[in-house]
């Protein structure tokens, strides 16, 4: 195998931060190599390096033994470097076809286009309808359109950028067939995740970074995915807590729970029943009514009566100060601009939920004498770093703002606690504390929902699991037993795709 | 060469520095202006910034600071809350106006009777009328969507038609000589707004002002109110999250703007003006969005901004008078000094580097 692409001592600086130092690996024609690293550990500033959206500090790059020193990502796809986006940049009124014409510099005629992209998709199992229009298509199908549009340039280095976090694990298999058949055609293809099992499976090499720096380049099959994460985090992963929980009586009830859906996703008929000391896991792929449903719980939207019952007391209608003082909490998945205010210090974003709770709120006046000191606590509770309770919520990194949402909650002492994407975007050693506080609330006699796309964390915390599917919540089951097949044909499997059929 | 790059936080100083640079910059760029129209630049901004404090005629001048000032943080207070919340208000010149007429249908109704309350009716009054003027583009916005930008500012236009037939139509004065406007409520003890202390400008409005500063600052913050206020203005998903309703906080910042600006106009209208006339608003509503985000939407800052704007006002006729300058020139100078502050404000958000 030759190398395609090779890095050499790469390195980038912002203020205040070293993306990446001293950074060297080689990415071979014919092999699937992942690049694995915890959130902020210079995975994305290495690979925009490679795609011309960021020029390196120090360090040089060599493509098919040439340099390369793309200064925009048109140079870099002149040279033959494609990369499909984690987020989809398609126009959804056009078709397929339009839309590959529309990212290309110079592009054929309408039929000759049309021809060539059935040709293509055809040969690599990706079947696509070049007539049909974005936004009749799953999010599997979406990606056929980005991946086709980037081997139309037939590019020698395809970087795919955490490119399942939007697939089931049906599609996500589909995916790896294609890639696979791409690789061995010569391709080399650079795949970007912190899903390990995934990386294990599929992936022949794995270049690991660690706060910007190289750990090293490794066969991930020889190593076990505790392993992996080790070499991720610079630790043993701390192993979370199960102990010492068992259901009690119902605490919420949710019946024929319907929204109209308008911009977002419609909610259809949806039905759950919490004990107290249990975690519900809700698990789907983005996009199909999780916050909407969040929503509808914490008292954003407000639902027919009789839908939203929380000990007995029906909820439904009531705003979201009215559901808290009852026992009713949530921390919705964005942080900055939902849960918390970016701008605001941590001392008034404790304001935002738990002014009645922890009476930092009387009589419609603030104390902020009392807020400073909640929001020393939860820094204090759940090691929050930052200088203290005057710092601006913008300041903190994702995983301590999610350690100081998840904390201002848990704090609150819920009789329910519903949150969205508890870990997203959280580096490892947060994500298990997450998780650990989680856990010890439900231990505590709390009932939890707990909304995720990441299946792992689901199959970790929860007892009892279901799926929602555009807008519909699956019958719960048991966790224990679930294997991830099932799981992803409860999430709606590869969502009516067509197969791929791989030539021989 | 430079690029901007965003800060984590507003620092402070440069919060309070941008006013001052933005204020410092007007005096170059219309200094600049002055000298290129062939006036002495120099002279011109003596004229405008000092003498109306300073100068030979101060002792006529400087009591005029306080009436111009009044109105003017009167009105930003109110309008500071919906600016906040990402409420625009541009229709305050409106309000008052409307705010004016309703205060003085009041008076009217009621001369020539001589009663202790018939002042504090012409307030009720005229906050009423200030209030419903701003709920139109409230109840607009919340019912269709309307912009409230769009539906205040044109507003502005519909209560100065609403001025011209008063003054023209049911509010003329009978014995005026057949000169359109209504009677002046100044020779009408029961109605009018006196000079509260000889020689020092300070009328009943003035003292509204103070309390309006004071109300602002309580609310904004020490009250859970002000807090949704500004969550809504940053994050709104945030606000409703923490349980805003949106549709609340709309009505209640028009209309207690709106009830602020029509406040603004009664004070006025029984006071420094007298009477209402075809032209009776004059700009205040407008150079109150001015004063709000010179003086950064802070009560001490609308109060500063406030008397700056009124200088700038008074300094303006004096120039008319002593050196000629066109009318305009105040408007000129007004919207520079925002045009500036704007500019001047990237600074707070962001810093400059040099591109390596």
């Amino acid at each position: 195998m030759t190398d395609v692409f090779r890095a050499e001592g790469l390195g980038k600086s912002y203020p205040g931060v070293r993306a990446n130092d001293d950074v060297s690996f080689a990415v071979a024609g014919g092999e699937i190599h992942a690049l694995l690293g915890e959130n902020g550990a210079g995975k994305s500033t290495l690979v925009k390096m490679i795609y011309g959206l960021v020029r390196p500090d120090e360090g040089r790059m060599a493509l098919l033994g040439a340099p390369y020193a793309p200064h925009d990502p048109r140079a870099a796809r002149a040279a033959g470097v494609a990369m499909v986006f984690q987020h989809f940049s398609l126009f959804e009124a056009l078709t397929v076809a339009e839309n590959i014409a529309l990212g290309m510099e110079d592009p054929p005629p309408r039929a000759e286009l049309a021809r060539r992209i059935e040709e293509l998709s055809q040969g690599y199992g990706l079947p696509l309808n070049p007539a049909r229009r974005i936004a009749s298509l799953s999010a599997g199908e979406r990606q056929r359109v980005e991946i086709l549009r980037c081997l139309l340039q037939d590019p020698r280095l395809l970087i795919m950028d955490e490119p399942t976090s939007v697939l089931t694990p049906q599609e996500a298999g589909i995916l790896f067939a294609t890639l696979r058949q791409l690789a061995e055609a010569g391709t080399a293809i650079l795949y970007i995740s912190h899903k390990l099992e995934e990386i294990r499976s599929h992936c022949d090499r794995a270049t690991i970074l660690r706060q910007g720096r190289l750990v090293g380049t490794v066969d991930p099959r020889a190593h076990s995915a505790r392993e992996l994460a080790a070499m991720m985090v610079g630790a043993e992963m701390r192993l979370v807590d199960r102990s010492g929980r068992k259901p009690g009586a119902p605490v919420l009830e949710v019946r024929g729970l319907s929204t109209p859906g308008g911009e977002g996703v419609a909610l259809k008929d949806i039905a759950l029943s919490l004990r107290a000391g249990e975690i519900l896991g809700i698990g789907g792929v983005a996009g199909n009514g999780q916050e909407e449903l969040l929503s509808a719980l914490s008292g954003e939207t407000a639902t027919a009566p009789g839908t939203v019952v929380l000990e007995g007391r029906d909820l439904s209608t009531a705003s979201p100060e009215t559901r808290r003082r009852a026992g009713l909490l949530a921390a919705p998945e964005d942080r900055l601009g939902h849960a918390a205010v970016p701008e605001f210090s941590l001392a008034e974003n404790t304001l935002l939920t738990a002014g009645a709770r922890q009476e930092l709120i009387r009589r419609g006046l603030i104390d902020r004498k009392a807020a400073t000191a909640f929001a020393q606590q939860v820094i204090h509770a759940f090691d929050v770093r930052t200088p203290g309770p005057g710092t601006a919520a913008g300041a903190l990194s994702g995983g301590n703002l999610q350690k100081f949402v998840i904390g201002r909650e848990v704090l609150g002492r819920p009789r329910v606690l519903v949150v969205n994407q508890p870990t997203w975007g959280v580096d490892a050693g947060a994500a298990a504390a997450i998780r650990q506080a989680l856990l010890d609330l439900a231990a505590q006699g709390a009932g939890l929902i707990v909304i995720s796309q990441d299946l792992d964390e689901l199959l970790e915390l929860s007892d009892r699991f279901c799926a929602l599917n555009q807008g519909r919540l699956s019958a719960p089951r048991p966790t224990e037993g679930l294997t991830i097949e099932e799981i992803g044909l409860m999430l709606g499997g590869a969502h009516g795709m067509e197969v791929a059929h791989v030539p021989a | 060469m430079f690029r901007l790059e965003p800060r984590a936080s507003a620092p402070l100083l440069w919060q309070v520095a941008t006013p001052v640079l933005a204020v410092l910059a007007t005096m170059i760029g219309g200094g600049a202006l002055f000298a290129a129209m062939g006036f002495d630049p120099l002279a011109a901004i003596r004229t405008i910034f000092w003498d109306p404090l300073f100068g030979p005629a101060a002792a006529y001048s400087r009591p005029q600071l306080l009436v111009k000032a009044g109105p003017l943080i009167l009105i930003a207070c109110g309008l500071a809350l919906g600016f906040r919340a990402g409420i625009w208000n541009i229709g305050a010149e409106g309000q008052y106006i409307i705010g004016a007429i309703c205060g003085t249908a009041v008076a009217l109704a009621a001369y020539p009777l001589d009663a202790f309350w018939i002042f504090p009716a012409m307030i009720l009054a005229g906050a009423l009328g200030g209030w419903a003027w701003g709920m139109v583009p409230a109840l607009l916005r919340n019912w269709f969507g309307a912009s409230e930008i769009l539906v205040s500012l044109m507003l502005v236009y519909v209560a100065q038609k609403v001025a011209a037939w008063m003054a023209f139509g049911p509010m003329k004065n009978p014995k005026g000589f057949n000169f359109p406007g209504s009677r002046n409520l100044q020779q009408y003890d029961a109605a009018a707004n006196p000079e509260l202390i000889a020689g020092s400008g300070l009328h009943w409005g003035g003292v509204a002002a103070v309390l309006a500063l004071a109300a602002t600052w309580f609310v904004m913050s020490r009250h859970v109110l002000g807090f949704h206020i500004r969550t809504a203005g940053a994050a709104p998903r945030a606000a409703r999250f923490a349980g805003v309703r949106p549709e609340r906080l709309v009505a209640l910042c028009l209309g207690v703007s709106g009830a602020l600006a029509g406040l603004a106009g009664l004070f006025e209208v029984a006071g420094p003006a007298g009477q209402i006339t075809e032209s009776f608003g004059s700009g205040y509503g407008f150079t109150a969005i001015i004063v709000a985000f010179l003086g950064r939407l802070h009560p001490l800052g609308i109060l500063l901004a406030g008397l700056l704007m009124a200088l700038t006002y008074i300094g303006g006729e004096l120039a008319q008078m002593m050196l000629n300058l066109p009318a305009a020139t105040v408007q000129v100078f007004q919207g520079m000094l925002l045009f500036f502050l704007l500019g001047f404000d990237i600074l707070t958000r962001y810093r400059i580097r040099r591109r390596a």
